[in-house]
């Protein structure tokens, strides 16, 4: 294992001891991007010299004795959705090729306070409107495990970049899953915290309304420091996440909707990452959701009227200057009644009802994270039980109910398909820090099946 | 407005402005709009006097 493959916790207790220097780990990401990119396109912007200039820095600073804390020094990339002064915020679309960042994102400036080393901007679907990372100006990104498919995305190009060694964390966007579909189809963690609980101010919205930022990491613990970073809370090093007893765990599953339309081969994996809980004391019931089956008439209309909203004046000036299946589905949001955009507002608040009722005398729920292994690029559907679905259908069907309802929500790997490809289980509800522990606790489980 | 008569004067739209791409998606969001009207919760005029969900939830003893 390279520099450029630990977790951060790890790093953080090695860095400016036995030769362990920001620098060396930052050079060895640089070199991982330069071996990989090319192939996998996960980055946009590759910001070498200042990396490395950082990186220095960061090295004088931990041998003064100046040490700001677990991140300091650490490579991590921004998917290229939040600004970076100085650096183009390109969204993935050359609507914004002439952009140039004059400040930093609150969450960027948080986590240069921490002393974090920033490599580059991760490519993404163009405006974070796609789950596959196919439709971006910079071309599409490939799956480090089998490059003829998809990494997932939005953020596809973070979760390459984490699970490859490219950088050691990243900052991703989720507005129906787009932080969670890549971090479970890619094999690493991705948290979605409560929605407006770290800032998306210098965020590129697609929904405001659903709109969350948070991190993708190796471990539950990576996610955790990056998450507190990101709010400004800077963890020393060796701080630790504790986790939550798996005995005295009570998980509710919404078996119905969540365990159907699943591909047979994810679906036993997850089966038996269930048992695995099960067999350590975890307490795993049924819960209904009664209007599960609305979620997705719910969700799409209101994220196609926001992001219509948002792209109005451009997609009358610049239409030519989107990749086609974005700009349809933008102009598609032009034409929602404001009668049905009411409606979904409703049943938000009726979704967000019956998500805490199935909570209600239980620690989370848990679910997949993505009920199909990573696609293949250009697949507009695929085969799950059931029959043949859209590939866009199946990867927001299990992640975007948390966007509507605000709840927080976190995939974690728990296995692989029989060619390998990651599957992710999720678990959701809690206030993050209790879904971290949650999670933290579930993770060393699976580590020890 | 019923979805067909949306439906249809969505479509005629997409086609006078000469973007026939839209018109499989313009189906595919009346199916989505038909599922979200057909919605169990929704509040209709000659219906139940509406409450709001948190009131449900009260309502279930929580």
């Amino acid at each position: 294992m390279t520099l450029a493959d630990r977790t951060i916790a790890a790093l953080a207790g090695d860095i400016g001891r036995a030769g362990v220097t920001s620098e060396r780990i930052t050079e060895a990401c640089l070199q991982r991007i330069v071996d990989l990119n090319p192939r996998l396109n996960a980055f946009i912007t590759v910001l070498a010299d200042a990396a490395l200039a950082a990186a220095r820095q960061a090295d004088h600073e931990i041998a003064a004795g100046r040490r700001r804390g677990a991140l300091h020094g650490i490579p991590l990339s921004l998917k290229d959705l939040l600004d970076l002064a100085g650096t183009a915020t390109t969204a993935g679309s050359r609507v914004r090729a002439d952009h140039r960042a004059t400040r930093d994102a609150v969450v960027t400036a948080h986590l240069k306070e921490a002393g974090a080393v920033i490599v580059g901007k991760t490519n993404l679907h163009e405006f974070a409107f796609g789950t596959t990372t196919e439709d971006s100006a910079f071309g599409p990104a490939r799956h480090p495990l089998d490059d003829t498919r998809s990494p997932g995305g939005s953020s596809g190009g973070s979760a390459i970049a984490v699970r490859t060694g490219m950088c050691i964390g990243t900052v991703g966007t989720d507005t129906g899953g787009s932080i969670r579909i890549p971090a479970a189809a890619c094999g690493i963690v991705g948290l979605k915290p409560a929605w407006g609980e770290v800032s998306d101010d210098g965020v590129v919205p697609l929904s405001a309304q659903l709109d969350h930022v948070g991190p993708l990491a190796r471990s539950v613990t990576d996610a955790w420091l990056l998450y507190e970073s990101m709010l400004g809370r800077h963890q020393a090093p060796g701080a630790r996440l504790e986790a939550a007893p798996a005995s005295t765990l009570r998980l509710g599953l919404p078996r119905t909707y969540y365990m159907a339309r699943l591909d047979p081969e994810v679906g036993r994996v997850l089966e038996a990452a269930l048992a695995t809980l099960r067999k350590a004391g975890v307490a795993i019931d049924d819960v209904p959701l009664p209007s599960a089956g609305d979620i997705a008439p719910v969700y799409l209309h209101l994220v196609l009227s926001d992001a219509a909203a948002y792209h109005a004046d451009t997609l009358e000036r610049r239409p030519g200057d989107y990749t086609p299946n974005v700009r349809h589905r933008l102009e598609l949001g032009r034409y929602v009644l404001a009668e049905d955009y009411v409606r979904a507002l409703r049943g938000r608040a009726v979704l967000r009802a019956e998500v805490n009722r199935a909570l209600d005398g239980r620690h989370a729920l848990v679910l997949p994270a993505l009920g199909i292994p990573a696609p293949p690029l250009g697949a507009a559907t695929v085969d799950v039980e059931g029959g043949p679905e859209p590939v866009r259908n199946l990867m927001l069907r299990c992640t975007q109910l948390f966007n509507l309802t605000s709840h927080p929500a976190i995939t974690i790997p728990c296995g692989a398909t029989s060619s390998g490809l990651p599957v992710g289980l999720q678990l959701a509800g809690p206030p993050t820090r209790d879904l971290l522990a949650i999670a933290h606790g579930v993770e060393a489980l699976f580590a020890h099946a | 407005m019923t979805v067909d008569r949306w439906l249809e004067a969505a479509r005629a739209d997409a086609e006078r402005r000469g973007r026939p791409e839209l018109l499989p998606l313009l189906d595919g969001l009346a199916g989505a709009t038909r599922a979200l009207r057909a919605a169990a919760w929704l509040d209709k005029a000659d219906g139940p006097t509406p409450r709001p969900p948190a009131a449900d939830a009260e309502a279930d003893g929580r």
